[in-house]
């Protein structure tokens, strides 16, 4: 075999795998090529998280716009603080906006519902890092069980 | 008594063969990479790599196959067959790509690389090298361990891409999961950095790990035809559970925290 | 006469098995040293000791006067230059043609010109006969071929000291011609040091300038030749003249005969 064939050959068995990771990247992952990456962190405090997790995903009418970054509790008040990491490109959202944790489907994934509020300002802008105030917590089965049983026995 | 000199004896033995492990791979790594051995490197991805394609390729797809027919009929009773893509993406991307490409090149080209050099020290080649005040680490270890070190994570990124298609074969144009679904659900569940950069790095880690038992084992081997078959052997029962064992701690390391 | 490698009061041993026990011997430059002995007492490990494979257990090797157990790899490295070794197998490289065999040590060593290295190579494959083999795989040659393809690899570098290891052996009577013809011609032409490590007695007496016979770890008989052939030790006749039985006896040490085979009566 001489070397120029080896050459081409590995040449190709490259182009292959660099082929095979672009339809990973693409058509798997769906990087896109526009979305450079960046990102900016908005921070909600919860009653309650219910299941949600780590890289659980934020959406805004069912469009992913981020993912859940961090998870921790407040020092002050022990209340759930949840971390948002939001595409760069959706950084014109209402300080009146809204989150809450909802579920995908009866027993699917919970995921960070956000409902963008009226805009009052120009300046209005939610800002990197700054809180949104209003938040709906998730629901929790058990608590739903209990509050329908309690409104049963009420009847 | 006899029973703890044994033990001795062979932790001894033990720790010098990782002694020795260890010096190879120094020797074979810190050796300037010189560009004399770029041609050489080609050479030996064309023996690891290039041939080991078309077994890479036709597992890759029969295990994408696989995995869609069987995650399809359990998941049906769930009605949540729209899962199957991401189901069969992320164990591809995940696990079996980096593993399976790990065990099926331990077989294929780790066991070559053992024989090749174990024969190349029976007639002499390494000595010969030595004579002639060349480094067979450089000569001989360094382009193959480079080799399979870049070889293989192609392999294993080649391996999840054929079995993605292969599970779209048969999940979409064969059980009838909309086609829609199967991408789109597997593009939500997918993530670039955490799935796929992941399996790569544990790729990358199982390529570093064989290849170095498979140039050891024929570096270290006793040059007979007995030794020879032995260091083979050894080669492919000594990554296959290396990979594995690696497979845990990095699965641990990288997905099981959160 | 001034010596290139001396050895001096060389003790070996591999494992628990003792190989040399104090030997001293050298090398005369520009002459050809034979080393003989009976098969398995480490003839080769004597090469693998003065080209700084091996380390010695106490003694010393000089090469031109530099002690070789002493020097560091960087040294040991720069001085193999100078040496080379003709394996007993050839040990060509498998995966390159016989060109690129006879060509390597010259890439690797030396900064020359591809069209220079070719003039250079064919040169020393025109010298043992094989300029026609050039583009053929070291798998294609015969076992004589492949020795004399070595050789040329051996030569690439012309080095002052050149060691052959077991060169005749396996070989059929026309390419031992070949072989001692080709050695002799190069330590004359190249005015070389050689050292051969052999077994087979009547072709080394016929290039050998010195020889040294090796037995039972130590050095049995040494002289020129003529002195060999007339040496007083019968165990220097027995291994001259091939006697079956002699002071190395016939018999590997067992107990004796009729005591074993009665054993179980």
């Amino acid at each position: 075999m001489n070397s120029r064939k080896i050459e081409v050959l590995v040449g190709l068995f490259v182009a292959l795998a660099a082929a095979a990771l672009i339809m990973l990247a693409l058509k798997v992952a769906d990087r896109g090529l526009s979305g450079n990456g960046e990102t900016y962190i908005l921070k909600a405090k919860f009653d309650n998280i219910g299941g949600l997790k780590v890289r659980s995903p934020v959406k805004v009418g069912g469009v992913v716009i981020g993912r859940v970054g961090n998870i921790s509790l407040d020092d002050d008040d022990f209340t759930p603080v949840v971390t948002l990491i939001i595409g760069k490109e959706f950084d014109k959202f209402p300080q009146t906006s809204s989150v809450s944790i909802l579920t995908s489907g009866l027993l699917g994934e919970q995921y960070v519902g956000l409902q963008p509020g009226f805009m009052l300002d120009e300046n209005d802008v939610l800002k990197p890092g700054q809180y949104i105030e209003d938040t709906k917590s998730a629901l929790v089965l058990e608590d739903l069980i209990g509050q329908f049983l309690f409104s049963r026995n009420n009847d | 008594m006899e029973w703890f000199a044994r033990l001795g004896r062979s932790t001894l033995q033990g720790l010098a063969g990782l002694g020795r492990a260890a010096y190879l791979l120094v020797g074979a790594l810190v050796a300037r990479p010189q560009l004399k051995n770029i041609p050489l490197t080609i050479r030996q991805m064309y023996v690891v790599g290039v041939q080991s394609l078309l077994i890479i390729i036709v597992s890759g797809a029969f295990i994408g196959m696989v995995l869609a027919l069987q995650a399809y009929t359990v998941l049906v009773d769930y009605g949540a067959e729209e899962s199957l893509g991401p189901m069969v993406a992320l164990s591809l991307l995940r696990e079996l790509g980096p593993v399976v490409t790990a065990l099926l090149f331990a077989g294929r080209a780790g066991s070559a690389l053992t024989a090749e050099i174990g024969l190349m020290k029976a007639t002499e080649q390494l000595s010969s090298l030595e004579m002639m005040a060349v480094d067979p680490l450089r000569r001989i270890i360094a382009p193959r361990l480079w080799a399979g070190v870049i070889s293989m994570p192609m392999l294993a990124i080649i391996f999840s891409a054929v079995g993605i298609l292969g599970g779209q074969v048969v999940g979409v144009d064969w059980l009838g999961v909309d086609s829609g679904s199967y991408w789109s659900v597997m593009q939500a569940a997918v993530e670039f950095d955490e799935d796929i950069m992941n399996g790569v790095i544990k790729s990358l880690v199982f390529a570093f790990v064989v290849t170095w038992i498979a140039v050891f084992r024929g570096y270290d081997s006793v040059p007979t035809s007995e030794g020879i078959s032995q260091a083979t052997t050894q080669t492919v029962v000594y990554s296959s559970l290396a990979v594995l064992g690696l497979d845990f701690v990095l699965t641990a390391l990288m997905f099981g925290t959160h | 006469m001034e010596d290139l490698v001396s050895v001096d009061n060389l003790t070996f041993s591999r494992g628990d098995r003792l190989i040399y026990q104090d030997i001293s011997l050298r090398l005369r430059k520009g002459k050809t040293t034979a080393i003989m002995g009976p098969s398995g007492i480490g003839k080769t490990t004597l090469l693998k000791l003065i080209g700084g494979q091996l380390r010695p257990d106490s003694g010393d090797i000089r090469f031109k006067g530099e002690s070789i157990p002493g020097m560091g790899r960087k040294r040991l490295f720069e001085v193999r230059r100078q040496m080379s070794m003709l394996f007993q197998s050839g040990a060509l490289f498998t995966d390159i043609s016989v060109f690129d065999n006879v060509a390597y040590p010259l890439r690797e060593h030396t900064n020359l010109s591809e069209q220079l290295i070719r003039l250079l190579v064919l040169m020393k494959l025109q010298a043992v006969g094989l300029r026609g083999a050039a583009a053929m795989m070291p798998s294609e040659l015969s076992g004589g071929m492949a020795r004399r393809a070595a050789l040329a690899r051996a030569i690439a570098l012309d080095p002052e000291l050149i060691m052959y290891d077991e060169p005749f052996a396996g070989q059929d009577p026309i390419s031992m011609g070949v072989l001692v013809k080709l050695i002799k011609e190069l330590n004359d032409a190249l005015s070389l040091t050689s050292v051969v490590v052999t077994h087979d007695v009547t072709e080394v007496m016929s290039i050998a300038d010195y020889v040294y016979i090796l037995a039972d770890k130590q050095i049995i008989g040494e002289g020129t030749p003529e002195q060999i052939r007339s040496h007083q030790s019968p165990l220097v006749q027995q291994f001259l003249l091939g006697r079956a039985d002699g002071p190395v006896p016939f018999h590997y040490p067992a107990e004796n005969i009729a005591q074993q085979l009665l054993e179980n009566y």
